[in-house]
C-alpha cells in the first residue's frame, strides 16, 4: 500500500518523466544517444557528417519496413515475407522501367504488387484463418521466386529513359543536404504514428491485438482490419524496395534476403510485443537505428563484422528481458 | 406489447438439440431472471438473441416487427447488447477506448475523421459517474479491479442506448460488495425502461433482483414466473429435474 501511495504522488510530481521512463522507446533512444556520444569520442570518424549521412541513410530501408511490421505485431500477427516482397517490387520496377517505361509507371506497378501481395497474404489469414507466420513464410518463398522469374535472375542496372530521375529518387538530397530516404522515413514515421493514435483503424489494430475475441463481439470489423494491416507491410515493404533501387542503382535477386529478421528485431527493440496489444511507430524507427549504430560501430571500432549478430541479438533478448522486468514490479 | 417475442424456437446442432420450441417475451423495465444447469440451453438462447446464431426453427419479433438477424452487429442495432461473461474487454486500451470500442466518437471533415479522445473521455467520465464507479476514462483496464472492469463492459450498453440488454453471469467472479454495486446498477437500467436478462447460479442474486424467472432443462423451458410466486427451493427442483415443469 504505502508503496503504491509512493508511486502515485511520484507520478503526480513528473507525469512526464513516469511517462517517458515506462517506455521502451525511450530507454532504447537513451541507448543510442549513449553509444553515439561514446562513438565520438572513440573514434574520429563517427562524427562526421560523412558518416552520419551514411548511418541515417543505411537505417531508412529497415526503418521504413518497421513501421509496417509494427502494425502487424501490434495485431499479434507477423510478416516473414517483407524481404522477398522488397525484392520482388524492386525487380518488378526495374523490369518495367528498363522496358522503356516512365518511372511513375514502374512504381504504380511496385506498389501494385506489394499491395496485391499484402491482400493475399491478409486473406488468406483472416478469412481461412492459417497462422500468420505460416502464409508469410509460403509468401516469404513465393515473391523471391517471382522475382527470380521476373528478371530470369539476372542484375537489372539500366532504368530506361527515367533512369536519372529513378536514382535522384533514392540516392539524392533534396532538403538540406539530408538524404532523401531520410526524408521518405521521417514522413512516413509521422503517419504511421498518425494513422495507429488518431484514427478509428489504428484503435482497432491495437484492440485486435489486445483481445481479439472483444473485438470481434463489439463489432471491430476484425477480418477487414487485418487484410489492410498486411497489405500496408507490404506496401511499406515494396516503399523501401522503390528507394532502395534508387540508391543502389541495380537490383539483384538477393536483395533484402534475411532482412525480415532485421525488421523483426528492429520492432521488437522498439518496444513492440510479439504477443499484440504494444507497440509505437516511434520505437521501430529508433530500434532499426540502434541496429545501424550497432553495426557501424563495430566497423569503426575495428572490430570484426561477424560479431554483428551477437551484438543485435543480445539487444533484442535485453529488450524483451527489461519489459518482463517492469511488469514484475507493476504485478496485476 | 412485448419488447421481444421469442415463439416455439429451437436450435439444432445436427442430433444435437440445444434449444427446443422455446418461447419467452421480454418485456421494458423487466429483469428476467434466467436459470438452468450447464447444457440447459442458456447460452444457445443468449446466443439467438445475440444474433450469433440463427434459430432452426421458430420466429423472434422485436417490437411487433419480424426480426432475422445474421451477425451480433444487427442485434445491436436492434438495439439488444450482451455483457458478456470475460467481459470482452481489451486489456491493453484505456477505459474509454473499450466503452467505445466498434463505435469511436470521431471529428473532422468528410473521409478525413479523427478520433476524438476529448469527447469520449469526457462522455466516459460521466456514464463512470452515473453509475457510482470510481473508474476513471484514461486508465489502463489492464490495472483495474474487477468491478472497475465491470462498469467498463457495462458502461458500454449505456452509449448504445441499449432497449435489451443480456448479462451473462454478471455477478460470477466479483466480491460481495461489488456484487451488491452491480445488482444497483442492474435496478438502474430497469429504471430506464430497459429489458434485462439476467443469467446467473447465484440463487440469491436471482431472487433480489429478478421480477421473473425462466428455467431451462435440457433445452427446454420448464418454468417461467413471477419471482415472488417462486422459491429458491423450487428452482433447485426444476433445475435438476426434481420438480418436472411449472408454467
Amino acid at each position: 500500500m504505502e508503496i503504491q501511495f509512493d508511486d502515485g504522488i511520484k507520478r503526480a510530481r513528473f507525469p512526464l518523466l513516469s511517462w517517458l521512463t515506462s517506455r521502451q522507446a525511450f530507454w532504447v533512444l537513451v541507448a543510442v544517444g549513449l553509444a553515439c556520444i561514446f562513438l565520438s569520442f572513440a573514434t574520429n570518424s563517427f562524427a562526421t557528417s560523412n558518416n552520419i549521412f551514411n548511418v541515417a541513410r543505411n537505417f531508412t530501408f529497415v526503418a521504413i519496413i518497421a513501421l509496417g511490421m509494427t502494425i502487424v505485431i501490434i495485431t499479434g500477427g507477423i510478416d516473414l515475407s517483407v524481404g522477398s516482397v522488397l525484392c520482388l517490387c524492386s525487380m518488378i520496377l526495374a523490369v518495367v522501367m528498363h522496358a522503356g517505361y516512365s518511372i511513375e509507371v514502374g512504381i504504380a506497378a511496385a506498389l501494385g504488387t506489394a499491395l496485391l501481395i499484402g491482400a493475399i497474404n491478409g486473406v488468406l489469414i483472416a478469412y481461412l484463418d492459417i497462422p500468420p507466420f505460416v502464409v508469410t513464410l509460403g509468401m516469404l518463398s513465393i515473391a523471391r521466386s517471382l522475382a527470380m522469374v521476373a528478371s530470369n535472375n539476372t542484375v537489372v542496372f539500366q532504368f530506361g529513359p527515367d533512369h536519372d530521375k529513378l536514382l535522384f529518387l533514392g540516392g539524392g538530397a533534396l532538403l538540406f543536404g539530408i538524404a532523401n530516404p531520410v526524408i521518405y522515413m521521417l514522413a512516413l514515421t509521422l503517419l504511421t504514428g498518425f494513422l495507429l493514435h488518431f484514427t478509428r483503424f489504428g484503435r482497432y489494430v491495437f484492440a485486435i491485438g489486445g483481445n481479439e475475441h472483444a473485438a470481434i463481439v463489439t463489432g471491430v470489423p476484425v477480418r477487414r482490419t487485418k487484410v489492410a494491416v498486411y497489405m500496408i507491410s507490404a506496401l511499406s515493404a515494396g516503399i523501401a524496395g522503390v528507394i532502395e533501387t534508387g540508391w543502389l542503382g541495380a537490383v539483384t535477386t538477393n536483395l533484402g534476403s534475411g532482412m525480415e529478421l532485421q525488421v523483426i528485431a528492429a520492432a521488437v527493440i522498439g518496444g513492440a510485443n510479439l504477443a499484440g496489444g504494444i507497440g509505437t511507430a516511434f520505437g521501430a524507427l529508433i530500434g532499426s537505428a540502434l541496429i545501424e549504430v550497432i553495426r557501424n560501430s563495430l566497423g569503426l571500432l575495428g572490430i570484426s563484422a561477424f560479431w554483428q549478430g551477437t551484438f543485435v541479438g543480445s539487444f533484442i533478448i535485453i529488450a524483451v528481458a527489461f519489459d518482463r522486468i517492469r511488469n514484475f514490479r507493476s504485478p496485476t | 406489447m412485448a419488447l421481444l417475442e421469442l415463439k416455439n424456437v429451437s436450435k439444432h446442432f445436427g442430433a444435437i438439440h440445444a434449444l427446443n420450441d422455446v418461447s419467452l417475451s421480454l418485456e421494458p423495465g423487466q429483469v428476467v431472471g434466467l436459470m438452468g444447469d450447464n447444457g440447459a440451453g442458456k447460452s444457445t438462447l443468449v446466443k439467438i438473441v445475440a444474433g450469433n446464431f440463427r434459430p432452426t426453427h421458430g420466429t423472434m419479433q422485436m417490437e411487433g416487427q419480424d426480426l432475422s438477424m445474421h451477425r451480433p452487429i444487427e442485434a445491436r442495432r436492434h438495439g439488444i447488447e450482451i455483457v458478456h461473461q470475460d467481459l470482452a474487454l481489451c486489456d491493453n486500451l484505456s477505459a474509454a477506448a473499450n466503452v467505445f470500442l466498434g463505435r469511436e466518437i470521431r471529428k473532422g471533415v468528410g473521409p478525413f475523421k479523427i478520433l476524438d479522445y476529448a469527447a469520449m473521455y469526457r462522455r466516459a467520465g460521466q456514464i463512470f459517474a452515473e453509475l457510482r464507479s470510481e473508474t476513471r476514462p484514461r486508465d489502463l483496464v489492464r490495472q483495474m479491479s474487477g468491478g472497475q472492469r465491470q462498469a467498463v463492459a457495462i458502461a458500454r450498453t449505456r452509449i448504445a442506448d441499449a432497449k435489451i440488454v443480456l448479462m451473462d453471469e454478471p455477478t460470477a467472479a466479483i466480491s460481495v460488495r461489488q456484487v451488491a454495486e452491480v445488482l444497483n446498477l442492474i435496478r438502474q437500467l430497469r429504471d430506464r425502461g430497459i429489458a434485462i436478462v439476467f443469467i446467473s447460479h447465484r440463487m440469491p442474486d436471482v431472487f433480489s433482483i429478478a421480477d421473473r424467472l425462466v428455467v431451462l432443462r435440457r433445452g427446454r423451458k420448464v418454468a417461467d414466473k413471477a419471482v415472488a410466486a417462486s422459491s429458491p427451493e423450487e428452482v433447485t427442483g426444476l433445475i435438476t429435474g426434481a420438480i418436472e415443469h411449472v408454467l
